[in-house]
């Protein structure tokens, strides 16, 4: 699903990232460890297309994401990745279901129909949210605004699920939880995931662990 | 459409600083059309006025004063003529004239003491009731009428000049016996009484008990006499007149000369700059006026525009910081797959959404204002020279 080959990305502030291989397959749950600084955050950014590699290839569901024109690295972007951020990142203007559909808001190349309204329902149904789609983000819990996320990550049913520390700022419990969820989703839909996180409680969860360092090459 | 659902959302939940926004768009697009069009308007009905009084005669001093007096009854009044100046135009046969006095005041509104001439040079029309008649008759203008809230049958009081000034003006009742058509000019706001009616009021005429014991000094019993405060058909026989009539003051002479040869010989009658009247052209005096105002409009174009243009980059330095303050939701954008396209559109939305709202809250004050200048113009114009 996800294929990086020979992949070298310098900042101009002289940090540079180097990944000679890296392999992720459909359905498979990868975490990614490493020290804070030691470019995580950027691999996700380069697997999805919001950074451009200076050399060497991302290949994302058989496409060459780090080749193609901006336009469509944004649709591909938009149509095969699934986002869960850190601080959640909701809109805070916008209800939880409507928060769910952004992603049809603002993506190149989707549109918003009945089915993308469903499929929003269906998932804050599933994940217990049923009665609160017209609440605002402030009017929701740290687990609850969580859960509104990773639905926000799922409504496109992405190829590809990317997420920064997405459960760094939840208690233990929403911690496995949001895990639970995210595995369910990728499980059902065949997705790879592709998690950094600094808990280490969580990685025997995962399939595979990549220690950042093993890499190769980060500088 | 999606940038419009957005900015519309995020414009909803930020309603307080929406409506800021709005309410100070909406005044920056409103105030110049609001200023400009009651100017239009005051300038029009000025014009308008001053061409329908086609010559004023009146003491010789500022022609302003006594335009603004003598056709548009306001506050500033020069110093008065007589009525040997409106009899001298009679005795010339050169045109109609048509005393105006206008130094009293009847609950605020002016008290204009005149002839039946007035009407019919003015073309004025009595909606209720009759013309005046008799001493201490008024005839009230429409908007004078609705603002006193009297019609034929009440009474109203003529305003005293200064409550501890014994020699001054004494309050006289007078009878409202009609009120006028609305015409849209200062006529709507004066009251009419004939001129007699303002000369008693001022004191010069009045009326008493007929007191003169058989033998007594006459000047003993005046000393004893009550003046009447009030006309009524009972004690009316009683007013009379002191001194001698062409004497009596007029704060300014209407003439309609019978044609422009007329007009001409009338207006150099009163050239010699040594004369105690002038004949003044009103049109001439509110063209220089109306010139002067535009200038004056012009500098407050340019001061309008500064505002407006301080004023729209305040607007704009507004959203440019709550647009700031939305970086991490543009950042979200851009990781789910959002251009910079998308990302201007949905700002340009905000400010259109925004813009859009200003107007229709602009539209309606623009419309009601519009259909109440030329009543806002007249009580600028009334409001004084």
């Amino acid at each position: 699903m996800i294929e990086i080959r020979d992949l070298r990305f310098a900042y101009g502030s002289g940090f540079a990232l180097s990944v000679p291989v890296l392999d992720v397959a459909a359905r498979e749950r990868v975490a990614v460890v490493g020290p804070s600084g030691a470019g995580k955050t950027t691999l996700l950014n380069l697997v999805s297309g919001i950074a451009v590699p200076d050399a060497g290839r991302v290949t994302l569901d058989g496409r060459a994401i780090s080749a193609l024109p901006d336009r469509a690295r944004r649709a591909a972007r938009a149509a095969s990745v699934g986002f869960v951020f850190q601080e959640f990142a909701l809109v805070d203007y916008l209800s939880a279901e409507e928060n769910v559909l952004y992603p049809y808001r603002v993506g190149t190349g989707l549109a918003l129909d009945k089915e993308a309204r469903a499929r929003a329902r269906a998932l804050l149904a599933e994940f217990g949210l049923g009665e609160k789609t017209r609440r605002r983000p402030a009017q929701l819990s740290q687990g609850e605004r969580q859960r509104v996320a990773i639905a926000r990550a799922l409504v496109t049913r992405p190829k590809v699920i990317l997420a920064d520390e997405a459960t760094g700022n939840l208690d233990p419990a929403n911690k496995a939880a949001a895990l639970d969820l995210l595995f369910a989703q990728a499980a059902e839909t065949g997705a790879a995931l592709l998690c950094v996180t600094h808990d280490h409680e969580l990685l025997p969860r995962f399939d595979r662990v990549i220690d950042f360092a093993d890499l190769g090459g980060t500088a | 459409m999606n940038a419009l659902y957005l900015a519309a959302a995020n414009l909803r939940f930020h309603w307080a600083r929406t409506l800021v926004l709005v309410v100070a768009a909406a005044l920056v697009l409103s105030v110049p059309v609001l200023t400009r069009t009651l100017l239009a308007q005051g300038e029009a009905q000025l014009g308008a006025r001053a061409e329908a009084t086609p010559l004023l005669l009146g003491t010789r001093g500022s022609r302003l004063d006594l335009v603004m007096a003598g056709a548009y009854f306001t506050d500033d009044l020069p110093e008065p003529t007589n009525m040997a100046a409106s009899e001298a135009v009679w005795d010339s046969g050169l045109g109609i004239p048509v005393p105006l006095h206008t130094r009293f005041t009847a609950g605020g509104a002016r008290v204009v003491g005149t002839t039946l001439d007035y009407f019919d040079l003015r073309a004025l029309e009595v909606a209720q009731g009759r013309p005046f008649a008799l001493l201490g008759e008024a005839v009230l203008g429409a908007g004078a009428a609705a603002r006193l809230g009297a019609g034929p049958g009440d009474a109203i009081l003529s305003d005293p000049e200064n409550l501890f000034d014994l020699d001054g003006a004494y309050p006289l009742e007078m009878t409202v016996v009609g009120v006028l058509a609305p015409t849209g000019t200062p006529d709507d706001d004066a009251v009419f009484v004939d001129i007699k009616t303002a000369w008693v009021i001022a004191g010069i005429g009045h009326g008493h008990d007929d007191i003169l014991a058989e033998g007594e000094d006459a000047a003993a019993a005046a000393a004893r006499a009550v003046q009447y405060a009030r006309i009524t058909p009972e004690n009316i026989d009683s007013f009379h007149f002191h001194g001698d009539p062409a004497t009596y003051p007029v704060t300014a002479v209407m003439v309609a000369p019978y044609d422009d040869r007329s007009a001409t010989i009338l207006r150099g009658r009163y050239l010699d700059a040594e004369g105690p009247v002038q004949a003044v052209v009103p049109a001439d005096v509110i063209e220089a006026l109306v010139a002067r105002l535009l200038r004056i409009a012009a500098l407050v174009d340019a001061v309008t525009l500064v505002v407006g243009i301080a004023a729209g980059l305040a607007l704009g330095l507004a959203l440019f910081l709550s647009w700031r303050l939305r970086a991490p939701e543009m950042r979200t954008a851009f990781a789910l797959g959002a251009g910079r396209g998308t990302i201007a559109r949905m700002a340009l939305a905000e400010v259109a959404l925004v813009i859009a709202g200003a107007a229709l809250l602009a539209l309606p004050l623009v419309i009601v204002l519009l259909s109440q200048a030329p009543t806002i113009a007249a009580r600028l114009i009334a409001l004084g020279s």
